[in-house]
């Protein structure tokens, strides 16, 4: 592991974590506010999430166009595509099991590192079983898995 | 009332997009929060940039807030979680235990969250993601419709 990669990854994280607090995306009601459409009829809705997520991906669309120009990485040999590609069973119960929990809390993993700064009554709960629960489905994947993470 | 913020959202929103463009032409990695989490731990290889990754996270989240706190939450406002829906009668503790579990569960088997599919995943126009995508916000907006919770 060299150095750069880790300085590389300690920058990434500070955005990451800087921008998570910036956008407010750290506040579980402000990200449930976004997501309560039924009070988009009374004029209480909140759309600022949309207008995270927007910039963010368009930031790192250019990223990618630039990568595809590349050979590699700066710091590494290659990209690290995901592997899968299917659309399968997984990825989409996974994706409906995360949006049940995230629906419940108005917390997804990011905010719910970045909220450890604030300790809210409750997060170290929520925290343990997001780690637990990822633990388990590390577990139910591994038969699938062909190639472990680098 | 809402409480709209496009300003600030379009600015933390490209912090993290510039966050995972540093992650992915620095390093060649997807910063996908429940990947660098979930894989904290053996069996994957390297995990030493994944932890300092989620440092640099929680410290830069820590740092904005002291640098502008009038932004919000954790600055000029207590952060806190959400409670269950009035008149479930389900205990606060119960309701971040199972959010955590689903969150962790769902994002390990589906293989990302909102910013391993949302920003990478559909900056990289990754079927699998626009798929993920639009499934864990549906089942959000749902839950948070069914639960009334905002």
């Amino acid at each position: 592991m060299r150095v750069a990669q880790l300085v590389t990854a300690a920058v990434s994280g500070a955005l990451f974590g800087a921008g998570l607090y910036v956008s407010q995306m750290v506040d579980p009601l402000k990200v449930l506010r976004f997501l309560d459409f039924t009070a988009i009829p009374t004029g209480g809705w909140d759309p600022s999430l949309a207008f995270v997520i927007v910039p963010a991906i368009l930031v790192m669309f250019v990223a990618v166009q630039i990568g595809k120009r590349c050979q590699a990485p700066v710091f590494d040999a290659r990209f690290h595509e995901p592997a899968q590609t299917r659309i399968d069973a997984p990825l989409i119960g996974g994706a409906a099991l995360f949006g049940l929990g995230w629906g419940m809390s108005g917390i997804c993993p990011g905010p719910a590192l970045s909220l450890i700064t604030f300790q809210p009554d409750g997060l170290w709960l929520f925290l343990i079983a997001m780690f637990v629960g990822s633990f388990a489905g590390g577990i139910m994947l591994r038969p699938r898995l062909k190639e472990l993470p680098a | 009332m809402n409480s709209f913020t496009p300003l600030t959202a379009a600015l933390g929103g490209t912090l993290v997009g510039l966050a995972a463009a540093v992650l992915w032409l620095g390093n060649g990695r997807i910063a996908g929060i429940s990947g660098i989490f979930g894989n904290l731990l053996p069996p994957a290889h390297t995990t030493l940039w994944r932890a300092v990754f989620l440092v640099a996270l929680v410290a830069a989240t820590w740092l904005t807030a002291r640098a502008f706190p009038q932004l919000g939450v954790g600055g000029a406002l207590p952060a806190e979680l959400v409670a269950p829906p009035a008149g479930w009668s389900v205990p606060m503790p119960v309701w971040l235990v199972i959010a955590g579990l689903l969150t962790g569960l769902g994002t390990r088997i589906g293989n990302g969250c909102t910013s391993g599919h949302g920003v990478c995943g559909l900056a990289r126009l990754s079927p699998r993601s626009m798929v993920a995508v639009a499934i864990f916000f549906g089942v959000a907006i749902f839950t948070v419709a069914v639960t009334g919770i905002v």
